[in-house]
């Protein structure tokens, strides 16, 4: 049953099926944004390919935060065109439509429910009609528990289920929000600086789940960790003032002139 | 290893704040039938003997529960701070007062069947169309729930999409039940001025001054109560407890994981209103008079230091708040009643700094105490 009193006019948005004929799932294009004359985006394009694994990397104001920002609806661009593959035009949706059509989104610093348990985060986070009433009297059926279950297994959080979220670790509270992410079956995935503050033992798993979450979704990393984006990223995007300054692998991108005069320069000097 | 997981779910949270639901209803229960068998069976002169001052200052006491049980859905539960519950408080009790004035009939000082005493005071002839109903039990029933349903809808929409939250809404809600005190303080709005409703006769034809009525009263706010605590621990403990939880903890998380945060606070705000309107409802015809004073932003605090003091987040805990801080206030105010708000201010740093989750907050700990010396290491895991 999917009674939504809300009477939002996207109320199906679960059921938006990204046309991805062309491989491409998320278009941002010719997008421009300025803060009060400071032009955090401008003219941004940017194409993810359906199963890819993306990294962004860039100094601090490249607009990569502004970016999924943009991406999932918490600011709106002054001008461009932000499309879920060819079809469905995110500018047109708020932010829990966007998440619910299937772009999930991970903060940069972590953002789990702390008083509720680990269970209780990822079983809010599960798919399904999300209006009132049927929150309201809803039951956990048996193959969402399941789903919890297989979830929990695949961050690694088993043992911690009945715990508190915010007795978590701060890298198990990581793990935790991809799972949240998981459980809304998203295409897209996009993570927000996810081995900030994480032992080197935590970068690792960290990598392990990311590189084995692509192909079935989507994944956008922001990282500014280049160890990290080294161990994981087949391609790498670099954003500089707004727009993207080169893109390719990380051996292309470490050679390429621009790069290493705007970013990986200012990192040795 | 998936079905330890399904098992385990079963069980409720360690750490989250159990509601024992059969408890707090039992406990209403027994204490409701003592007094009304100490009311009616004991005779004055026995020490067992329930006066019908105490049996309606009880009553008063459990519609101030009623109403802290509102305060905490919205505060506690959801994060929401309003300082201004004691408007939809009021209105459901200018609804009752409503009904209760045109019960008088042609028994008032002017003897005029139609109009209230204050309209033929003020030279009106006839009554006005928000008065018109006014008269039949299914128009106050209505208007005890809609009329603080709708204000809260109205204005929670306003607030709530608009993403006004923390200390401005707080100030907002503030301003609205400021606002509806001077309102309703002029005589032109039609409810009686600064005097108010009052000179109530009867309701559903029983005399209000009779023991009899006051103790059916009683008993009515006190099923009233249970009911009401009923809704609020299905509410808090299903799903949707646990999104407004999670609004409160992380609003934009919940935006993001797919849930729209401002209907679910509407929602909730519209639902605590309607409580508080009942608690009004049937608390005036127990006090006998409602005036716009009920309006005042110091009432609502009051309300929200119940709550802290008897522990957010906990359903008993806003019930065993309020009826300490009013049994505390009914004490002190016939002692030293200047010094009263000093008390109420300093109870609050106090419960503040020393017992964040008020005295259910105490519960756990004592009982964790117990746990500890038993068993070392079951209170560990």
């Amino acid at each position: 049953m999917s009674i939504d009193k809300a009477g939002s006019p996207l109320t199906a948005s679960e059921n938006i099926v990204p046309d991805t004929r062309h491989g491409v799932i998320l278009y941002v294009e010719d997008v421009n944004l300025s803060f009060d004359g400071f032009k955090a985006l401008n003219n941004l394009n940017l194409y993810i390919n359906d199963g890819e694994l993306r990294c962004l990397i860039g100094a601090n104001g490249a607009g990569k935060t502004t970016l999924m920002d943009v991406i999932t609806g918490k600011i709106r661009p002054d001008t461009g065109k932000v499309n879920f593959g060819q079809k469905v035009d995110l500018l047109q949706l708020d932010e829990s439509e966007i998440a619910r059509a299937g772009i999930g989104r991970k903060f940069q610093k972590p953002t789990v429910f702390e008083e509720l348990s680990v269970f209780e985060n990822i079983e809010l986070s599960l798919t399904g009609d999300k209006g009132i009433w049927t929150t309201l009297f809803h039951k956990l059926s048996g193959e969402q528990k399941d789903r919890i279950g297989e979830i929990l297994y695949t961050i690694g959080l088993v043992a911690e289920c009945h715990y508190p979220a915010g007795r978590l670790s701060h890298g198990q509270k990581q793990w935790l929000e991809i799972g949240m992410l998981l459980a809304a079956k998203p295409r897209v995935l996009l993570v927000d600086e996810p081995v900030a503050g994480m032992t080197g033992q935590e970068t690792e798993r960290t990598a392990e789940l990311l590189t084995s979450l692509a192909g079935e979704h989507s994944v956008v990393v922001v990282e500014h960790d280049m160890a990290f984006v080294r161990s994981i990223a087949k391609k790498v995007s670099v954003l500089h003032q707004g727009s993207v300054l080169a893109e390719g692998s990380m051996t292309e991108i470490q050679a390429n002139p621009d790069v290493i005069r705007v970013y990986l320069g200012e990192e040795q000097g | 290893m998936n079905t330890s997981i399904t098992e385990d779910s079963k069980q409720t949270s360690l750490f989250q704040s159990k509601d024992p639901l059969h408890l707090t209803i039992g406990l209403l229960f027994i204490t409701t039938l003592l007094v009304t068998l100490g009311n009616l069976i004991f005779p004055e002169s026995s020490a067992l003997h329930v006066s019908d001052y105490t049996v309606s200052l009880l009553g008063k006491y459990l519609c101030y529960a009623l109403l802290a049980l509102a305060v905490d859905l919205v505060w506690g539960y959801c994060g929401i701070l309003s300082l201004g519950h004691g408007a939809f408080f009021t209105l459901g009790g200018y609804a009752m007062g409503m009904y209760l004035m045109r019960q008088i009939g042609d028994r008032g000082v002017y003897g005029n069947p139609e109009l209230p005493d204050f309209m033929v005071f003020l030279n009106w002839t006839e009554l006005p169309w928000f008065w018109v109903g006014s008269d039949s039990i299914v128009w106050m029933v209505c208007m005890v729930f809609l009329g603080p349903g709708l204000l809260a809808f109205i204005f929670g929409s306003l607030a709530f999409r608009s993403r006004v939250s923390g200390v401005y809404l707080s100030i907002m809600t503030q301003a609205m039940t400021y606002a509806l005190m001077l309102a309703f303080f002029r005589n032109e709005m039609g409810f009686g001025g600064n005097n108010g409703l009052t000179d109530f006769k009867e309701i559903f034809g029983f005399s209000l001054q009779s023991p009899s009525t006051k103790l059916g009263l009683f008993i009515a706010t006190a099923i009233a109560l249970g009911l009401a605590y009923c809704v609020c621990h299905f509410i808090v403990k299903s799903k949707m407890g646990r999104v407004v939880t999670a609004i409160r903890d992380s609003e934009n998380r919940v935006r993001f994981v797919g849930y729209k945060p401002e209907h679910y606070k509407v929602w909730i705000f519209v639902v605590s209103a309607m409580l508080a309107g009942l608690a009004g409802a049937l608390y005036v015809p127990q006090v006998g008079i409602i005036n716009p004073g009920e309006f005042s932003p110091l009432n609502s605090i009051e309300m929200v230091i119940w709550v802290a003091v008897g522990g957010r987040n906990s359903l008993y805990g806003a019930i065993i708040g309020a009826i300490i801080v009013s049994y505390a206030k009914t004490r002190f105010t016939a002692i030293m009643p200047e010094a009263w708000l000093f008390a109420l201010g300093g109870l609050f740093v106090l419960v503040t700094l020393l017992l964040p989750k008020g005295i259910a907050g105490l519960i756990p700990s004592i009982k964790q105490k117990f746990a500890k010396t038993a068993d070392p290491v079951e209170a560990k895991s």
